[in-house]
């Protein structure tokens, strides 16, 4: 079970609260977002392109104090991310002021 | 009793302003997707309950919403616009080629008589159409596979399809306008478009005689004379008597002729309203007052309309898509600024009251006339 962090814009539309929790096919950035994708098709094309899968320039996502966003989508999550003790975060970059 | 209800977009969130036949007493609902850019919300005019918005972030992208009682409760539908085909690039600010990519949604046009169907136009320019209700998108590429697609260049704003007029008579007549490339006329129902720019004079295209490269900033039309159609240019206001296929300049007295918005009275097609805005570079009112002009003779005799409006110090600007008119007698006349006033007229344009004054910036004000 993958604890997911997503920015309050997303939670909103998604209807989410707080937090939540998935179980994807692979544990890796791409797979949290295709079980995201799965579970709320409102989120599809806000995270990454949908034809082309790349994330969303303003788009980062963090984990274990660590900024993953250019890392490849097929990335296996850190362990503590995969166990639950840490969430993956995404996050909407801090840009125009 | 008959009411109105008027549908605002803003650079954070979607309102619905209503009110009855009287049009004195608003209530304010919203925001609606409060936070995310709603460039345009329009109802269908085969089902009023009917309403389609476009939702966009920098960050988070487009998402369609829809609405089938009337704007109180929201659904997503569709947001995948795929380009088919086409150029693979147009033209960048600098001349260079760029490939096409999609940002957002700036206009959606119903059908005129089936509420699943509804049109978009879209940055970079292209329209889509979609037949089931917004869910799915579909690229009417024979616009951008006009010869001249790989030569049409963004405006300010981006290369942006902003304007959309279907045919009231039920005909295949479909009107687009593009930032900065100009109008193009379908006669097919959208399968194939042709530029209809001849009579436009830009005085940034070398060519006189330029057959795209316009910024044409908002078309209006009269569903009574579907042959007049009304254009603000980006300097220029103009009126085409034959579909598009010759355009002449209307200015007359206006004050400025750069503008953004145009439109036409419910009730008479010869009574058009702009807003002059002082340059393109200075994006606000002459004098800072201000004020709609009206011409009951279609263009080139205008009238100052005042009553009600600031007289002084006013500095906003009123965008293309922020102007509306309703279907009650006397015609109601709305209009949006960038500081956040929706604006409306209950006597055709003679007096005016602010109907909201401290909204986010307005993009866009559509109006349903509700029975």
């Amino acid at each position: 079970m993958i604890r997911v962090v997503l920015p309050a814009p997303l939670r909103i539309l998604a209807g989410i609260e707080g937090e939540i929790c998935c179980e994807p096919a692979t544990e890796t950035i791409a797979g949290v977002i295709d079980a995201l994708e799965a579970r709320y098709p409102v989120l599809r094309g806000t995270i990454r392109d949908q034809k082309s899968t790349a994330r969303r320039p303003f788009i980062r996502f963090f984990a274990c104090e660590e900024d993953l966003s250019h890392e490849p989508g097929d990335l296996v999550l850190p362990e503590a991310v995969r166990q639950g003790r840490e969430p993956l975060i995404v996050l909407g970059a801090i840009a125009g002021g | 009793m008959s009411g109105v209800r008027v549908l605002v977009g803003t650079k954070k969130g979607a309102f619905i302003l209503t009110a009855d036949g009287a049009r004195e007493i608003w209530s304010i609902d919203g925001p609606h997707f409060g936070g995310w850019e709603v460039y345009h919300l329009k109802g269908s005019p085969a089902d009023p309950n009917r309403i389609y918005a476009s939702q966009s972030s920098g960050w988070f992208g487009q998402v369609v919403q829809r609405s089938d009682d009337g704007g109180k409760h929201w659904e997503a539908v569709g947001n995948e616009f795929a380009y088919q085909g086409g150029p693979e690039t147009h033209q960048w600010y600098d001349g260079t080629p760029r490939p096409w990519e999609f940002t957002r949604v700036w206009h959606l046009e119903p059908s005129l008589a089936d509420p699943e169907v509804v049109y978009a136009g879209v940055q970079d320019a292209a329209l889509f159409r979609s037949g089931d209700g917004g869910q799915h998108w579909s690229e009417l590429s024979g616009l951008r596979e006009h010869r001249t697609g790989s030569a049409w260049q963004p405006g300010a704003g981006g290369l942006c399809l902003h304007t959309i007029l279907l045919d009231p008579t039920g005909g295949e007549k479909i009107f687009t306008a593009i930032s900065s490339a100009g109008v193009f006329r379908s006669d097919d129902g959208g399968q194939h478009f042709a530029p209809k720019n001849v009579g436009l004079r830009s005085e940034y295209l070398p060519d006189d005689d330029a057959e795209i490269g316009h910024c044409v900033h908002r078309i209006a039309q009269h569903p009574s004379r579907p042959e007049v159609i009304y254009m603000q240019k980006h300097w220029d206001v103009m009126r085409s008597d034959d579909g598009g296929e010759h355009w002449h300049e209307v200015s007359g007295n206006l004050p400025s002729d750069f503008g953004f918005c145009i439109d036409v009275n419910a009730h008479d097609p010869e009574t058009i309203y702009v807003v002059p805005i002082t340059s393109d570079s200075l994006h606000y009112p002459p004098e800072g007052r201000l004020r709609v002009w009206r011409s009951r003779s279609g263009g080139d005799q205008w009238e100052e309309l005042g009553r009600g409006l600031p007289d002084k110090d006013c500095y906003v600007d009123v965008l293309r898509d922020a102007m509306a008119v309703d279907q009650l007698d006397p015609c109601g006349i709305y209009f949006g600024t960038t500081g956040g006033q929706v604006y409306g007229s209950p006597d055709g344009g003679d007096t005016w009251q602010a109907i909201v004054r401290d909204l986010p910036a307005v993009l866009s004000v559509e109006v349903q006339s509700l029975t």
